[in-house]
């Protein structure tokens, strides 16, 4: 059984490499059972989602929309 | 994906709001700052950053008038400045001490605050659910947050994180230009993230303005 430590290290490499079938089962049946890593799983992808949008300017746009 | 068709939506054909970019000092000036900020956090030489911020500001502003507005044009500037600093760390490769790298990483961190001794979380440090998160985007107060935060990860890692996501080299590039192995790689990638993200909770999302 993996621990939240491992878990969370995992959810990490999850956006940078194709987890296997048995890392993506544990990792299944971890997340069923702990808020705390289903949280953090989601934000890996909340985090890739703010650094694509700093780079495209959003920080410096205070509110102001382009268009 | 959605990211892309809203950017390619926005850059359409030029407007009047194009001639007066190029006069507005204080865009320019910020624009500046903030890419000197990335380039130097990515490069860590603050002469290489200048020249990389140099020639992509040139580059860009050369055709500043087929922009549709600032945000067109800065994400133009941004992928011109991180193909350069792409190619000067492809240059740089090896000029890093790796092992000076790992080192760093290796020393026991703070991580025991976030887990218990069997590497469950620690009873206050559970992650909780983010409200929002995609308002938080388009606040500005938010980006202060997040550059602080991004500012506080010990420096390595947070180059590897902005390599893999703000210039979004692939693991094996950041791993060859570095000369990192990939597991070293994804231990640092990890620390980075529970950091920041443990970060922008505390700051943001659990104590900020916004109730639970």
């Amino acid at each position: 059984m993996l621990n939240c430590r491992e878990v969370t290290r995992l959810l990490s490499e999850s956006q940078d490499r194709t987890l296997g079938l048995t890392e993506r089962m544990t990792l299944k049946i971890h997340l069923m059972m702990c808020t705390g890593c289903r949280n953090f799983g989601v934000q890996m992808d909340t985090l890739r989602q703010m650094a694509r949008a700093y780079v495209k300017g959003a920080g410096d746009r205070h509110g102001k929309q382009d268009e | 994906m959605s990211d892309i068709a809203a950017v390619s939506g926005s850059s359409g054909g030029p407007r009047p709001e194009h001639t007066s970019l190029l006069n507005d000092t204080e865009f320019l000036e910020s624009l500046r700052r903030q890419m000197l900020k990335f380039a130097t956090l990515q490069l860590s030489d603050a002469n290489l950053a200048e020249d990389a911020v140099q020639e992509a500001l040139i580059g860009a502003l050369k055709n500043a008038g087929s922009f549709a507005g600032r945000a067109a044009l800065k994400t133009w500037v941004f992928a011109i400045l991180k193909n350069k600093i792409a190619d000067v760390l492809r240059q740089k490769k090896r000029m890093i001490d790796a092992s000076s790298l790992l080192r760093e990483d290796e020393e026991d961190e703070d991580f025991s605050a976030l887990f218990d001794t069997k590497g469950f979380w620690q009873a206050e440090e559970h992650p909780a659910a983010w409200p929002h998160p995609e308002e938080a985007l388009r606040e500005g107060e938010f980006w202060l947050v997040f550059e602080t935060c991004l500012e506080k990860l010990p420096g390595n890692q947070a180059r590897v994180f902005m390599m893999r996501e703000f210039v979004e080299l692939d693991s094996q590039e950041i791993c060859a230009t570095i000369g990192l192995s990939i597991s070293n790689l994804h231990v640092m990638l990890h620390r980075a993230r529970l950091r920041l993200r443990e970060c922008l909770e505390n700051h943001w999302f659990v104590e900020g303005e916004k109730p639970c």
